[in-house]
């Protein structure tokens, strides 16, 4: 498929809002980009219009609950059985902050076994507590499977912003281990939260923002088709959105978030 | 109540006529009293009058629509009264000093001012930014987080209001010392440590849940803001000029849109038009409303749609006064008159009365005037976002303001007397006060005197605050409020909000409420100074300005005459420096137990930069790089943080020279066209030698500085050359490159090469007599700087 054939549902609700800076992310590589309302697309769309699927950053419904609770349960009531088809025919879905908290909710991250009726995972209230907007360093940990980081090297790290109040990423206390096994042994952990040189953070605040388990600030499921992570790579996708690019006599076009992008686009390019 | 004054009218819902014609004096006063209007005799006079005029006695609703119409918060009296002073008379300070200044400038890029909501000036690709910034004491000070988020709420409202699209948000805070004894608050009062984290918990919801980066702002302490807490929101917006309607005309369907109406937030504006006393927490808090940011959210997609395709003919957005003020108000713009059938707003739970729904501020409700035939259309863009809806009224051809419910007239009356409130004339008085200046010995260790400074409250890093607001979303922000890695304090944000354009908006503030405590009238022309400069250090121009006063009680002539003498300055330095005022507002009766509010007076500016990727931000970024200073320094250290850390006011309040400060603004500006400067920073609280720590710390390299080289005037001290807070001065960065073309351009400026960027991380700084006189790693200074606002306070 050629990329400009290539058509992206970017889903939102009351309450998303970093739907256009994701639409224009995707357009400027030249693909088709779409914001879809879930009451238009219960009303007269279809998933299964799109190659691709994003829930981007926001509050949705105002995450008077859990974040990304409520949009999960009404994604599952409303548009679930769509939504399976998509994944299970390995569509790409990609959840960003918010979209990553509703992914979890929803079940299908981190996915170890397709989708699973009940969180398996959480993204729980930061340690400290409190919303928190900064730039943190990122190291890409997956193998090749992640279908939105596939041609991204191990070990890279990558700078992007992240700006919440809910994104510790955790397992159960007594499954900790086992599921992070399970990470690993599936190629499944795609981003650590690290110190410029590339060290975990090991917890330690403001290089792990929130206290993730194990630094982790994104993952994918089993197939490598759905990720999700807390850091915004919309926000990070032209060079003069870094913090520091006054400092630099001579910047890339592009920041690291465009890799994201990048990568779903040249996968769906080769897949289709 | 007493029965004789209220006649319960025979409905089935509450409704009553009060006895006015036939009142008294004192009856009227009493009125106006029970019934919460804050209206006083001449005006209850006024309406007796008007009503013996009809011969017959006005409703519950038609005296509580007056009330909201008259006052100060909704009607500006005092600023648009007339104010006897010192044997003259003032028509209107706003026309006489803030309006005249924006005429006399009278820009060509200014699309509309002080006509709506918000001001709106041109940007580019026919692009309009449309800015407004509120004030939201009195609710914070109730309820903190409440107050302020519904101050950031009304804020966003004003811009939808002008069918722009909300881009990015400011505020600027004042409360009082985080340590404040709880024993010596007064009842009533709440410590300012609670206020504080309510504040800004409240602003940042508002601002994150909407998606609206906030970018800018500033967070002051002062002993008189304990009982006055100061909360200003300032929102900007995006709008294609050439959908901007405002054209309503009789036929019009008024559509209400939003949340529902309920009890939250009744007789806001008479509770934000008086001093706040032991009982307004029992008495005011229904009148601080409640915060809904989704709500908003979902609004402003529908009114942004609804814009594009041109479906209304005009917009208001719901704030102080309800229904009564945003009704009034566009019937009175539009030379209309209006039917409005109060049974049909949404309620949140039945049983109000009909002058309640009237009045309810209750939040995220917005007034469309929509043509019958785009009504459909228009509700079915709401409904797509789960927007409420309704049509609750039509603009008529009369000048005739008529309210039913259910079926009932309960109000009518002439617009126009509605919008002709008998002039207010107040008394000013104003004498020039002086106060000692202090005379103490230069400390021996003035290293030690700068890291206090930086760790003082007013300077210190507000990081803890900053980054408890989402700044980055949308994308757009090119120059943020923490610079780098250490997160220096940038003078000024930079957005970018066009795709497909490099121009840039720079948004930046000034305010100086310790001068006021000595001269009001140059606290306002240093908040100009320093609004300006801070545009101008990352490379804003064509600057646009808006004024935001919070005062005390206008009724007692010296907190007036202190208001006047802002003013004056007002239109002396807007006019001196070519910066059209294009929006504004006042907060006035900031008064509690513990006295009033220092004077002061919020100056939000809005410049150009023709092109991003020129902006400057503050962080030095070689070594070996020379550092100038740009402007004059003087001894002017009365109303300065360092002679608030001696413990002293002082009188030496700093000046503003307009002539040689436009020649320095117009230089530096000139300089960052040209590429010639790296980094550049503003001088401010703390003078020079805070600058100089944080250019350095915020860059990671040390910075080696010659006072003997400081142009100066009257100064023979260190601490007085190295913390003096004269306006219009910069730091600027040069390279050895740049240093030929640079000194060419600042030829004939007031500036010298005073050191450079040394690789060593050490800030070190010699005295007049070549002295070593400040030697301080970076790492203990940035220490100091972030160490007050560090941990959970």
């Amino acid at each position: 498929m050629k990329s400009e054939e290539i058509k992206v549902c970017i889903l939102r609700v009351g309450g998303t809002n970093c739907d256009a800076e994701t639409k224009r992310s995707l357009e400027e590589l030249s693909v088709q980009a779409e914001i879809v309302h879930v009451n238009e697309m219960v009303k007269r769309r279809s998933l299964l219009e799109y190659d691709a699927l994003i829930f981007p950053g926001g509050f949705s419904y105002g995450d008077y609950v859990r974040a990304g609770v409520i949009w999960a349960k009404w994604i599952i009531a409303k548009l679930g059985k769509e939504l399976k088809v998509f994944a299970d025919e390995n569509r790409p879905i990609l959840g960003i902050c918010n979209g990553f908290q509703v992914l979890v909710e929803a079940g299908l991250l981190p996915g170890f076994e397709g989708i699973s009726s009940y969180p398996e995972a959480s993204l729980a209230t930061n340690v400290p507590p409190g919303y928190n907007c900064r730039w943190v360093h990122i190291k890409h940990e997956n193998k090749g499977k992640c279908i939105f980081t596939w041609k991204v090297p191990k070990g890279k790290i990558l700078r992007m912003p992240v700006a919440h109040s809910e994104g510790r990423f955790i397992f159960a206390k007594e499954k900790e281990k086992q599921y992070l096994e399970r990470l690993y042994e599936n190629d499944q952990l795609v981003f650590r939260y690290c110190y410029k040189n590339g060290e975990y953070a090991e917890g330690c605040f403001p290089i792990n923002p929130n206290s993730s388990f194990y630094d982790i600030a994104g993952v994918c499921n089993s197939e490598g088709t759905i990720f999700g992570l807390m850091p915004h790579p919309e926000r990070a996708f032209y060079w003069w959105q870094q913090p520091d690019w006054t400092r630099q006599g001579w910047m890339p076009q592009y920041g690291d978030g465009k890799l994201i992008f990048e990568n779903l686009i040249s996968y769906l390019e080769k897949e289709s | 109540m007493t029965v004789s004054l209220y006649i319960r009218r025979k409905t089935s819902f509450p409704l009553f006529e009060i006895n006015i014609l036939k009142a008294t004096d004192e009856q009227l006063l009493k009125i106006s009293r029970e019934l919460g209007i804050g209206l006083n005799l001449q005006e209850m006079k006024v309406v007796q009058e008007y009503f013996k005029k009809k011969g017959r006695n006005p409703t519950d609703v038609e005296l509580q629509t007056i009330g909201q119409t008259w006052s100060e918060h909704c009607f500006h009296k005092t600023f648009k009264g007339k104010i006897k002073i010192n044997g003259k008379e003032i028509d209107s300070l706003f026309k006489t000093y803030i309006a005249k200044a924006t005429e006399e400038i009278n820009p060509r890029w200014c699309f509309s001012v002080f006509e709506d909501n918000a001001g709106i000036i041109h940007f580019d690709k026919g692009y309009g930014i449309a800015v407004k910034v509120e004030t939201h004491n009195h609710p914070s000070a109730i309820e903190p987080f409440g107050g302020a988020a519904t101050g950031m709420g009304g804020v966003i409202r004003d811009i939808l209001g002008v069918w722009a699209d909300p881009i990015a948000c400011t505020d600027v805070l004042g409360f009082g010392p985080l340590d404040y004894d709880y024993e010596k608050l007064p009842p009533g009062v709440k410590h300012p440590k609670y206020v504080y984290m309510g504040v800004v918990a409240g602003i940042g919801n508002y601002g994150n849940n909407m998606g609206i980066p906030t970018v800018n702002g500033a967070v002051y302490f002062d002993e008189s803001y304990v009982g006055n807490v100061v909360v200003y929101c300032g929102c900007i917006g995006l709008l294609p000029l050439k959908k901007f309607r405002r054209n309503a005309k009789p036929g019009d369907v008024i559509v209400l849109a939003g949340g529902k109406t309920g009890r939250d937030g009744i007789h806001g504006v008479t509770f934000a038009s008086a001093e706040l006393t032991e009982k307004s927490e029992v008495v005011s808090r229904p009148a601080v409303q409640i915060a809904n940011p989704i709500e908003e959210e979902k609004l402003k997609r529908a009114i942004v749609e609804i814009r594009d395709l041109e479906l209304a003919s005009a917009i208001t957005d719901l704030g102080g006064g309800g229904l009564s003020s945003a009704v009034g108000e566009t019937a009175k713009r539009f030379n209309c008159g209006v039917v409005v059938e109060l049974e049909k707003v949404p309620l949140k739970y039945p049983g109000l009365a009909p002058w309640e729904i009237y009045v309810s501020e209750s939040q995220e409700r917005m007034l469309l005037a929509v043509p019958p035939e785009n009504l459909e259309h228009v509700l079915e863009i709401f409904e797509k976002e789960d927007v409420e809806a309704t049509a609750i009224g039509k603009y008529t051809a009369d000048e005739v303001l008529r309210i039913y419910y259910q079926g009932e007239k309960v109000a009518e009356m002439d617009i126009s007397f509605l919008f002709e409130p008998p002039k207010a004339v107040r008394t000013a008085e104003y004498k020039q006060t002086s106060f000692e200046e202090p005379r103490f010995r230069e400390p021996e260790n003035l290293t030690e005197t700068l890291l206090q400074l930086l760790s003082s409250p007013n300077i210190a890093s507000k990081e803890r605050v900053i980054r408890t607001y989402d700044h980055e979303v949308k994308g757009n922000t090119v120059l943020k409020p923490l610079q780098g890695e250490y997160g220096g304090p940038n003078d000024a944000t930079v957005i970018k909000p066009l795709t497909d354009s490099w121009r840039g908006v720079a948004v930046s503030c000034g305010m100086n409420p310790q001068y006021g405590k000595i001269d009001a009238y140059w606290m306002a022309a240093s908040a100009i100074d320093e609004a300006i400069r801070n545009n101008v250090a990352v490379g804003g121009r064509r600057i646009a300005l808006l004024d935001n006063f919070t005062w005390g009680n206008p009724e007692k002539p010296k907190r007036l005459g202190s208001l006047v003498k802002g003013c004056e300055a007002c239109y002396d330095f807007a006019t001196a420096f070519g910066t059209p005022f294009i929006s504004g507002k006042d907060s006035l009766y900031n008064e509690s137990p513990l006295g009033p509010v220092t004077p002061t007076l919020l100056i939000t500016a809005l410049g150009i930069v023709p092109d991003v990727r020129s902006t400057v931000s503050m962080d030095v970024k070689a070594p070996n790089n020379l550092i100038y200073i740009v402007g004059q320094t003087f001894h002017e250290l009365g109303g300065s943080e360092y002679y608030r850390l001696k413990g002293f006011l002082g009188n030496t309040v700093p000046k503003v020279r307009p002539n040689q400060a436009r020649k320095t603004f117009k230089a530096v500006t000139g300089a960052i066209d040209l590429g010639l400067i790296n980094a550049c920073h503003d001088l401010s609280e703390g003078g020079l030698a805070v600058a100089a720590a944080e250019m350095a710390f915020a860059g990671g390299y040390g910075m080696e500085l010659d006072l003997r080289k400081v142009p100066r005037k009257t100064l023979n001290r260190n601490d007085f050359v190295l913390f003096s807070e004269s306006n219009s001065r910069f730091l600027v960065e040069v390279s050895e490159k740049a240093k030929k073309d640079f000194e060419a351009l600042m030829k004939g400026k007031v500036y010298a090469e005073i050191g450079k960027v040394t690789k060593a991380p050490r800030l070190c700084i010699y005295g007049l007599n070549g002295e070593v006189v400040v030697d301080a790693s970076l790492s203990d200074l940035l220490a100091g700087w972030k160490r007050t606002f560090s941990s959970e306070v």
